[in-house]
């Protein structure tokens, strides 16, 4: 398993676009992923769990991963948030 | 009864009230065998309804645009969200539950969570879960999705309609939509004035209870008003509202497709203010030739913090590109005055409308404007775009504003990201103070447009809003008149275009004297396009210019009004 803990930098924090963006990535990989705020944990590929965290700029939340991409999926789910949960460049 | 107008037209119809798709499941308990098969009926529900959804997204990406399509998507994401479903799995499995059941007491479980979170956006996700859920929960119930026998003059009665029924509405059928619940802005209004359905919203839920089905309806979009059951008398005054609403939409229709021009051939510039990237379409089909006036500040509102540089570009990038050839001015931020942000947290004031807004905040926190500069140049690149000022009343805040575009531009240079090194740059005349220097204004600028509303406001010393007075904030008075001319010749006397976005350029009574007085181009709500375009073919440049003379010399609003009228040519 692979843990780590971050501060959500962003305006919005986990809210609204930020956190559907966060959900697709977290359901594109096979691990099992949490994510914890204060004492909640909820599944990170749960749109409806991860918006009622309430986790605002400034927030700490733990990061949990378990399974084959376990790693991978830590990696891409941290540089979201440090880039500030904001879409890829497409096109 | 009077609720808000939300999309224009009159219709007379048949009610039919949509039953609140209220989740109701009928509750059974199931042997311990049954849980499997329900599971599975479950998955397939859900993959059906997924299904669905992707159709529907597919359908109003087509007929509405990419932006409307959206909902659906973040509907699919409900739809799979593995908490959600969880929860309704356990609850056949545990507590052996028929599928319809565990389906609607979880909907109900996460319906009320959202709800009671202190978030507008969460908040507002209650209605979307439960529309999932009655997707679902129809399809296991093995109903079909399909509107029930409308009869072809339908007036759908609800207490708000969904993003899924409203991209369902079949506009063959349904001739206006009434709802008990929603606002000018709100996702339905939207729709109907995309779809062009005649539209009132915001009647409150009492008004749920007077109506049946069956009962006869006119629904007035133009005023909001709606009646039940009319007499004779109403009747008949509506069906001749109508009669002649169809009679003038076919003789305007011919102007849809042709450029504005006056009677000696004159073209003329008739173009649309829009105010967010839904108004584009309705603009198109009512004949616009481009916009004179896209308000940004939709961008900003509804939200808890600034949109960033990435989210502000593809909203213009997307109207300058619907736009083609047609131009498209682009208003920087003017937010202050009636309307806040509460996330910039500005203090309060004394008086808003004189005070820290529009240009003056943006130039005071270039932190926020850049990002808006940057966005416009970007989208330059993809169409006819042009900048326009808000609120000038100083040369110092052209030459700023103008400096950070010169700043951004060669940022992006630099950045190797391309736009318009060419892009026209304007302001809007509002302040009294900036006619009077509109020449030194000029030299720096490729075009004023008019912004009559606020011109008429500072002009006058009289506030828009307030009933007691309104009698003063009239586009008619002698005063307000004389600024306007005078803009227009600054404007030319230095070479450069002059046009007018404010509501007068939409007055047919004040149209000849605007021509005469030299107006390039005209830019008004979608609904006054067709309207001036028929009235400009009516009138030469020379013949306006006699009435525009005659009005310069009128000492009160009431003589210029009774010229304009006794000048006034219609159709007819």
């Amino acid at each position: 398993m692979v843990e780590k803990e971050l501060t959500i930098k962003n305006e919005t924090g986990l809210h609204a676009r930020p956190a559907n963006i966060f959900v697709k990535k977290a359901s594109s990989f096979n691990a099992e992923i949490k994510i914890t705020k204060d004492e909640k944990t909820v599944n990170a590929k749960s749109i409806m769990g991860v918006m009622s965290l309430g986790a605002s700029k400034g927030s700490t939340v733990k990061l949990q991963a378990e399974g084959d991409d376990e790693k991978e999926a830590i990696k891409a789910l941290t540089e979201l948030i440090d880039q500030g949960l904001t879409e890829e460049e497409g096109g | 009864m009077r609720g808000v107008a939300a999309s224009p037209g009159i219709a007379i119809g048949t009610a039919v009230k949509k039953k609140d798709q209220a989740l109701q499941a009928d509750q059974r308990e199931i042997s311990p065998e049954e849980v499997e098969d329900e599971l599975k009926r479950l998955q397939e529900g859900l993959d059906k309804a997924v299904e669905e959804l992707k159709q529907l997204q597919e359908e109003t990406e087509e007929k509405l645009g990419p932006k409307e399509a959206e909902i659906f998507e973040a509907h699919q994401m409900l739809l799979q969200d593995p908490e959600m479903v969880q929860t309704v799995e356990e609850g056949i499995k545990n507590e052996k539950k028929n599928a319809e059941k565990a389906l609607e007491e979880a909907v109900e479980q996460y319906a009320s969570l959202m709800a009671g979170l202190d978030d507008e956006y969460m908040q507002a996700r209650e209605a979307d879960i439960r529309d999932v859920g009655a997707r679902v929960l129809r399809i296991l119930k093995g109903e079909s999705d399909e509107e029930t026998d409308l009869s072809p003059d339908s007036i759908i009665i609800a207490r708000d309609l969904t993003p899924s029924d409203t991209a369902r509405l079949d506009k063959e059928k349904v001739v206006a939509f009434v709802t008990a619940d929603g606002s000018r802005t709100s996702h339905s209004a939207i729709m109907a004035r995309s779809l062009g359905i005649p539209a009132v919203v915001g009647l409150g839920r009492d008004f749920l209870e007077e109506v049946e089905d069956g009962m006869q309806v006119i629904v007035d979009g133009n005023e909001g008003d709606i009646y039940l059951n009319p007499d004779e008398e109403k009747l008949e005054e509506y069906q001749e509202k109508l009669a002649e609403y169809k009679k003038e939409k076919e003789r305007l229709a011919r102007f849809k497709d042709v450029k504005a021009v006056a009677k000696d051939g004159e073209e003329i510039e008739v173009v649309g203010n829009i105010g967010s990237t839904e108004d584009v379409k309705p603009l198109l089909e009512q004949g616009g030739e481009g916009i004179g006036l896209f308000r940004t500040e939709f961008i900003y509102m509804d939200r808890d913090d600034l949109p960033g540089e990435e989210e502000q570009f593809e909203a213009y990038r997307e109207v300058v590109q619907a736009m083609g050839d047609y131009p498209v001015i682009i208003r920087t931020l003017d937010i202050g005055g009636d309307k806040d942000l509460p996330y910039l947290e500005q203090p309060e004031e004394m008086n808003p409308f004189l005070g820290y807004r529009a240009i003056r905040l943006c130039l005071d926190q270039p932190e926020i404007f850049k990002p808006q500069l940057r966005a416009i140049l970007r989208a330059s690149h993809y169409g006819n775009a042009k900048i326009m000022y808000p609120m000038i009343a100083t040369l110092e805040e052209v030459l700023a504003a103008n400096r950070l575009l010169k700043e951004s531009q060669k940022e992006l240079e630099e950045e190797g990201i391309p736009f318009d090194r060419d892009m026209e740059k304007g302001i809007m005349i509002e302040v009294p103070g900036a006619v009077m220097i509109a020449d030194a204004l000029a030299g720096e600028l490729d075009f004023f447009s008019i912004g009559t509303n606020d011109l008429i406001q500072y002009t006058m010393a009289v506030d828009r809003g307030n009933e007691r007075i309104a009698y003063l904030h009239s586009p008619y008075h002698p005063g307000v008149l004389r600024l306007i001319k005078e803009t227009i010749a600054a404007g030319h006397r230095n070479n450069i275009w002059v046009g007018m976005c404010g509501e007068a350029a939409g007055d047919e009574l004040l149209m000849p004297f605007l021509l005469g007085a030299g107006l390039d181009e005209f830019s008004m709500s979608a609904g006054s396009i067709l309207r001036i375009k028929e009235l400009l073919g009516f009138w030469t440049r020379e013949e306006a210019r006699e009435i525009t003379e005659k009005a310069l010399e009128l000492k009160t609003k009431e003589e210029v009004r009774k010229l304009l009228e006794q000048n006034k040519k219609t159709a007819l």
